[in-house]
Parts: structure tokens; sequence; C-alpha cells
């Protein structure tokens, strides 16, 4: 019932007192002019599918060093550079860049054509800078971190990378949905198969059948999507398809909150590509995937399950806005959908000791605070966030994984302790605490409360929607508090370690952690530097909402609704309140508590992560702070929370395992499929196999009945010759006679 | 020279007259007839009632040699060639065969040191 309601409210919310029938009009100048651009942008595609050719090659030959890596980096800072250059040389209309015919059908008056061939925007150079960026970055870290595999693994790792990229960039830079279609389903396949890069080991195999599994529902809507996208529009090209003059209209009758004229067929297809968003980016009921990804190795969740590939879902929904737009239940399922998994990931991450699951679980729930931002009219703010999070959350896997590597695979965070004291592990420690702030979204000082910040405000100042401000900002809580769990458990304290089932060493006392090499170390510090710079793309054109605002308003994600764009009139201009008319509607400015929008919103979530902070420090915090009222922990795996969990009757047990989800759709769907299975098993075996069977087990009866007649006694065949000669003959001679007596 | 001509067309006539007799009559076939049925029937009863493989493939030549009498004997009553070229091609494939046979013979010796056809009763379904 609530669901209903909050479901109806909201494309009123887009539609205040008096729309405007110009809503698609910066679309349309848009996509008016769309160019044709530089071959050399191929580069940045082909270049990384060079490396997969190369990798492939090399473990072939059987190379046995560190070349495939150093190729795979080479060739990916090619790709990186070139991808600044298409930045820098961009002068603000969109591309587009043909490499060779694909479909290319012409039937009567109708069409179709996907080629294979880029569109360059704003909103592409932004993904494709990071995807390149960190992907060269990821890398140079991985180099370091698989050279305990170097040999056929090592390539094999490198190549599935080179094509990882190759499928990301033709996901993003597509100039129709069938490329975007093929990068989805491309970057599906390296995912699975980096999940399973440990193939011998049994839970490495079952999550990357899952993954894949999962992510298949999803592929399905987005298929789906764009089949419906092709009857309804009749083209699936983004030049053609965004200039469309029924998708203008749709949009322009969507901004003034009259859905009713806008055919079912084009709402649907915003719904079934948001499945498709959903599955990618691991959101309810489709994240249960991305935790158990984890058993791929660190450079790969870090790349694929944390900075680039799950944004995937993200940059769907950003680059079909004004598809969203013309639907009058997806932004809001997509608002709703984002906010209960960041709540519902946040609260399982809580309960988590593995480490890297814990970033598992922070990474669904910010993606849902990504989808929330979406959801609420800011694409910017969501895109925003997908940028720090692709550098902390990168930063926060890698430096878990170097403990990992260091630790012989421990990630325990019990079985651990003062990390960041040991020798040779400073930097380790020094760049965790600046992922976990960023994470926590300390205020100022990080940009990831920039980004969630953005959002955050959004959902205070649009009518309707400040539950799910409310819920977030308890989940930013939540979430400070599970990250500098982490922090306060593992990096700082005594120095204590077990090491991790990957130790083979007889005695655990002499087990020595080796600390991270210089790729490592330099990776994360890059990371660490980029994090922090993020900030100041906050200050970078203020006017349209920071740097990243800046490039979503040139492109097809540029529609930002009516309450932000008076709220942050008010801000910027510092003047009264007063009601401005935006992309999609006319408002007058939201404020949060009496205060506008972002100054509210600092206060709130800047205290908030503040308070999350030290309420891990007083469970969690080493005992030496016990002077402060805060250290928690007495022993690596002892602390305060320990007693307030055992207080909680079952709630720490449901958390920790989940809430059992797992189980639940073991229950309700997989155990009834695998029945029906079971029945369709048996049908097969026992009629369609019993029948095959029956044709081949006739003849050997037959053959049974006539076997004694060879006998192996010579004289037995030439009497049976002569007899059977004999009786011929004399048919023969009575036809003669019989013949002869007629005539 | 004219009269060598002629001569030489006698001569010529006369070699036809020789070459293409007339045909036989029924009772003239008959004898030929039924010592190719003698020879078959021999055959045929030598094949069935002897166990020495030898004999046997001696047998079978027996039967061919009485198909080829036939054949022959009905050639002639019809006075075309077809017959004896018929048998041409029955004794090229008898030599070829009458090779094969005794090679395999010997083989099936070795392994039994026995010519007896009861020797391999064993090569039964």
């Amino acid at each position: 019932m609530m669901t209903a309601s909050l479901l109806s409210k909201p494309l009123a919310v887009l539609a205040p007192e008096s729309g405007h029938g110009n809503a698609s009009e910066a679309l349309a100048n848009m996509v008016e002019h769309v160019g044709t651009g530089p071959k050399w942008v191929l580069l940045i595609v082909f270049l990384p599918l060079l490396g997969f050719v190369l990798n492939a090659i090399y473990a072939a030959i059987g190379n046995k060093s560190k070349l495939p890596a150093w190729t795979t980096i080479a060739l990916l800072a090619v790709a990186f550079i070139a991808t600044l250059s298409m930045f820098l040389s961009y002068e603000g209309t969109p591309y587009t860049v043909h490499a060779f015919d694909w479909f290319n059908l012409h039937y009567g008056e109708k069409s179709f054509v996907a080629n294979f061939s880029f569109y360059i925007d704003k909103l592409t150079i932004l993904w494709m800078l990071f995807v390149t960026g960190l992907g060269t970055l990821i890398a140079l870290y991985a180099s370091e971190y698989m050279s305990h595999d170097i040999g056929v693994g090592y390539c094999r790792f490198f190549s599935a990378f080179g094509l990882f990229v190759f499928s990301m960039s033709c996901l993003v830079m597509g100039d129709n949905m069938l490329m975007l279609y093929l990068g989805w389903e491309g970057v599906g396949l390296c995912s699975y198969l980096l999940i399973g890069y440990f193939y011998k080991k049994p839970a490495a195999v079952a999550a990357a059948k899952k993954a894949f599994i999962v992510n298949r529902i999803g592929d399905l809507g987005l298929a789906l999507g764009v089949y419906l996208t092709f009857v309804h529009f009749g083209t699936v090209e983004y030049a053609a398809l965004f200039s469309d003059d029924k998708l203008h209209s749709y949009i322009n009758a969507a901004a003034t909150g009259d859905f009713s004229h806008i055919p079912a067929q084009a709402q649907w297809i915003a719904l079934l590509l948001m499945v498709g968003a959903f599955g990618k980016s691991a959101q309810f009921p489709l994240y249960v995937w991305l935790p158990d990804a984890m058993e791929g190795p660190t450079p790969v969740s870090a790349l694929i399950h944390a900075a680039t590939m799950v944004t995937a879902g993200v940059y769907l929904i950003a680059r079909f806005y004004p598809v969203f737009l013309v639907s009058e239940f997806a932004l809001p399922t997509v608002a709703w959908v984002g906010t209960i998994t960041a709540l519902l990931a946040a609260t399982i991450g809580m309960a988590q000791f593995d480490i890297k699951r814990i970033m598992a679980y922070s990474t669904v729930s910010q993606l849902g605070y990504m989808f929330a931002g979406l959801g609420l009219l800011s694409t910017t703010g969501a895109a925003f966030h997908v940028l720090t999070h692709a550098f902390f959350k990168a930063l926060l896997f890698l430096a878990c994984g170097a403990v990992m590597h260091g630790f012989a695979g421990q990630l325990d965070l019990r079985k651990l302790s003062g990390v960041a004291w040991m020798k040779g592990w400073g930097i380790v420690g020094i760049t965790m605490l600046v992922g976990c702030m960023n994470l926590a979204g300390l205020p100022y000082i990080t940009s990831g409360f920039y980004s969630k910040d953005m959002i955050l405000a959004e959902a205070f100042i649009t009518p309707g929607y400040q539950m799910i401000g409310w819920i977030l900002v308890f989940t930013a809580i939540l979430t400070a508090y599970y990250t500098f769990r982490v922090f306060f458990r593992v990096f700082v304290g005594d120095q204590y370690c077990e090491p991790g089932e990957d130790f083979h060493g007889d005695d655990e006392s002499h087990f020595h952690p080796h600390a991270p090499g210089w790729a490592i170390n330099a990776v994360l510090i890059t990371l660490a530097a980029c994090s922090m710079l993020a900030i100041s793309l906050a200050y970078i054109s203020p006017d349209s909402h920071g740097w990243v605002g800046s490039l979503v308003e040139e492109s097809t994600a540029s529609f930002h609704s009516p309450y932000a764009e008076a709220a942050h009139h008010a801000h910027v201009e510092h003047t009264a309140i007063h009601a401005v008319d935006g992309p999609v509607g006319h408002a007058a400015p939201g404020t949060v508590f009496g205060m506008n929008a972002h100054t509210g919103m600092i206060l709130v979530s800047g205290i908030g992560a503040i308070f999350g902070v030290l309420v891990a420090a007083f469970f969690h915090g080493p005992k030496g702070w016990q002077g402060l009222f805060l250290g928690g922990r007495t022993e690596a795996a002892k602390c305060r929370m320990d007693a307030v969990a055992a207080r909680m009757g079952p709630i720490p047990h449901l958390a920790e395992n989940k809430w059992f989800v797992d189980e639940i759709y073991w229950a309700i769907l997989v155990t009834p499929l695998r029945v029906i299975s079971h029945i369709f098993h048996w049908i097969d075996k026992l009629l369609i196999d019993g029948l095959v069977n029956l044709f081949g087990f006739l003849p050997r009866v037959f053959a049974w009945i006539i076997r004694p007649s060879q006998s192996g006694v010579l004289q037995g065949y030439a009497v049976s010759m002569a007899g059977g000669l004999a009786v011929l003959l004399f048919v023969v001679l009575v036809i003669v006679v019989r013949a002869g007596g007629a005539a | 020279m004219m009269h060598a001509f002629e001569s030489i067309q006698i001569a010529q006539s006369g070699l036809a007259q020789l070459a293409f007799p007339s045909e036989m009559s029924n009772s003239v076939l008959a004898p030929y007839l039924f010592v190719s049925a003698a020879m078959f029937a021999i055959g045929l009863v030598g094949f069935l009632t002897r166990k020495n493989m030898i004999i046997m493939f001696l047998c079978t030549e027996l039967m061919f040699q009485a198909a080829g009498l036939a054949l022959i004997a009905f050639g002639r009553q019809h006075l075309g060639s077809d017959g004896q070229t018929f048998v041409i091609f029955v004794l090229c494939v008898a030599a070829a065969e009458a090779a094969m046979a005794l090679a395999l013979v010997v083989l099936l010796f070795r392994h039994r040191e026995s010519l007896s056809a009861s020797a391999w009763k064993e090569l039964n379904g």
C-alpha cells in the first residue's frame, strides 16, 4: 500500500504548478548537430582488444615473464592518453566515429542500422576517463598482485583484463543499443571469467556461475528493452533515437505531468532497461551475485566489481534518461530500489567479518545511492558519485587486496590488528584511511562527502521524497560505522596477525607478512591522491553543480528537476527564494530544515558521518584510546560490540547471514526450478530415451531370433544356398508353366 | 589381277561359311547341357559332402566350368559371341579367385593344422 502511494506520487513531482512545453529543447539542440569525429578515437576501443589478442598469444607460446602485464599496462596507458586527448579536443557537439558496418539492413521504408561505431559526448568521455585510467592503474597493481601466478594464469588474467576494457569501451562508447548490448554481454563474460579465475576452487566456480546466471535475468530485461525500442521508435541508434519527434513530444508531455497520452509501449522500454541496470549494477533483488564475486582476484574486484562494470547500470539509465523520463513509474522505482538496496546492503555490511565482503556490500550500498540519485532526477549527483566512488572504492579494495596478499589470504578482521604500524605497511594504512574517510563521507575533507551530499540534498528538496532522504542519511551513518569498524580493527591497535588459508608453513608463529612492493604502493598513492583531488571537482564550474555537472549537462542525461534548479539558484546567488524554471518543470526552491538544501545537508550528513565514526571508535577502537572513552577493543577478536550484539537477540546473526536472502532465493526459486528440472530430466530419461532405446533394442531381438542360422558349419550354408536356389527355380518353373498354360 | 581378287572373295565367303555355320538343333544342344548339368551336380554334391577345403574348392571350380560350358553351348546355339566372351571373363575371375582361395586355404591350414572345414566351426553366430 505504502509503496503504491509512494510510486503514484512521483511524477507529479516533476510536474509542479505550470509545466512548460520545452523540456526537450536542450536535448533537441544537442543531438541536432551530431558530427563525425577523428578516427584515432578508435584506438581507445581497439588497443585493449589488441592486449587481449597479444596476451592470448603469450599464453600459447608459454611466456613466463611479466610481459603480459607490461603489454596491458602500456596499451591501456595509450588508450587513457587517447581518452584524455578526446576530452581535451571535444568541441561541444557530440560526434560519431565509424569503425565498420555491422548491421545495415534496409527493407522497404524501414531500416535496421547498428554499425560498429561510437558516439562521443561528455557522458561517454567521463566514463571512459575513469575506465581507461583506473584500468591502467589496476593493471599496474595486478602486475605485482598476480605475480605468484606467472605463466599461463598470468596471461589468462591479463587477456581477460584487456577483453574487459574493450567490452566496457563498446558499452560506453557504442553509438547504438546493439553495441551497448555487445559490451554489456562482453563485460558479463569477462566478469564470469575473472571471478572464476581460481577455477580449481569450488567457491570461485560457484560464484562465477551465480554472477553469470543472476546477470542473465537482468540481461533479458535489457534485450527486451532494446527490442521494444526498435519496435516503437524504429531505430536503435542514439542520434536518431534522441532526435525522434515522438520521443520529444513524450518528454514535453511528461514535463507537464500528463502521462496519459504516452503509449504504454514507450513507457515499458524504461522499465525493461531498468531491469538490466538492476542486474548489472547489483541492485535489489538482483544484488546477490556481487558479494560472492569477491572470490575473484582483488584487482578484478576493484576494477570490475567496484569501479567500472557495476556502474554500467548507472550509465545505462543516464544515457537513456530521456526514455526514463517518459515512463511514469520507472524513475520512482529506480529511486526506491536504490534506497532499499543502500540500506539493506549497509546492514549486512555491518555484521560481516571478511573485510573484502564488507567492501563488496558497501559497493552494493553505494550503487544504491547512485540509483537513488538517478531516480531523483540528479544524474549529476549519480555521475559524480560514480566517479568519486570509482576512486575511493578501487582504493579500498586494492588496500584490502594488499592485506590479503601480504597475510596469505587473511581477510578476517578478528585475526588482524595494527597492520598500519607494521614495517612497510605505512602507505597501505594511510591510503586505507583516505579511502575510509571518503566512503564514510567525512564533511569537507573528502570527495565522497560532496558526491553523496548532492544526492541527499536532492532527496530532501524533492516533495514526497524526504523519506528517501532520511533513509539515505541513516544509511550514511551505518556506512561510516562499518567502514571505520574495518579501519579501527585491522589497521590500528596492537600489532597482531594470523596468516590466512594460503599459508603453508607448519608453525604459524614463524609467519612473516610480506609488505607490498612499489607497484602496489604507487597505485594506492595515486588513487588516494585522486580521491582527495576529486574534492576540487565540486568547486569547478559551480553553476552546473561542479565539473561532473558541466559534463552531464552536455549529454543526453542533461535533465534536472525544477526543485534542484530553484534550490541551486537560491544557493549560488544568495538571493531570497524565487521560483525557477528547470528543464523538467517549474518550482520554488526546496529547503532542508529551513536552510538552503546544501547547507542543511552538510550539517545533517556531516554530523551523521562523524557520529558513525565515533560509534565505530567507541565499539572497535584500540585499547590505547580508552582514555578518550573510545577504545572498545581489548584484543584483536574482542570488542565492546560483542556484548551489545549478544543482547540484540537474533539480529546480528541474521545480518551476518545476509538476512538469509540467498537461502530465501534458494527456497523459492532455485529449489522449485531444480524440482522442475528433475521432472524434465526423468521425462527425458524415461520417455524420450526409452523410445530411442526401444528402436535400438528391436533389431537386437530380431537378431537374437535368427542368430542360430549362422551355425559355423560350412556345408550347412551351402545346403541353404542350394535349397534356396532350388525353391527359387521351382517358383520360376511354376510361373513359366502357368504362363504357358494361359497362353 | 582380276582372278586373284575373285579367288580371295571366294576364299572369304568360304571362311565365313566355316566361322558362322547354321544354328544347332535342339538334339545337338541337349548333350552339351546334359554334360553341363552333370558337372554342376557332381560339383554341388562334392561341395556339400566333402570337408576337405581343397576338394571343396575344386568342386566350386567344377561348378564354374559347368556354367561355362552351358554358356558356350547356348552361345553356339544362338550364333552369338556373348557366351564365349562371358566365359573368358569367368575364367579370368576364376583364375584370380583360385589364387586367393588357395592362399586362404594355406593360411587357414597354418592356423589349425587341418584342412577340414569343420575345424572352423566356432565361427558361428
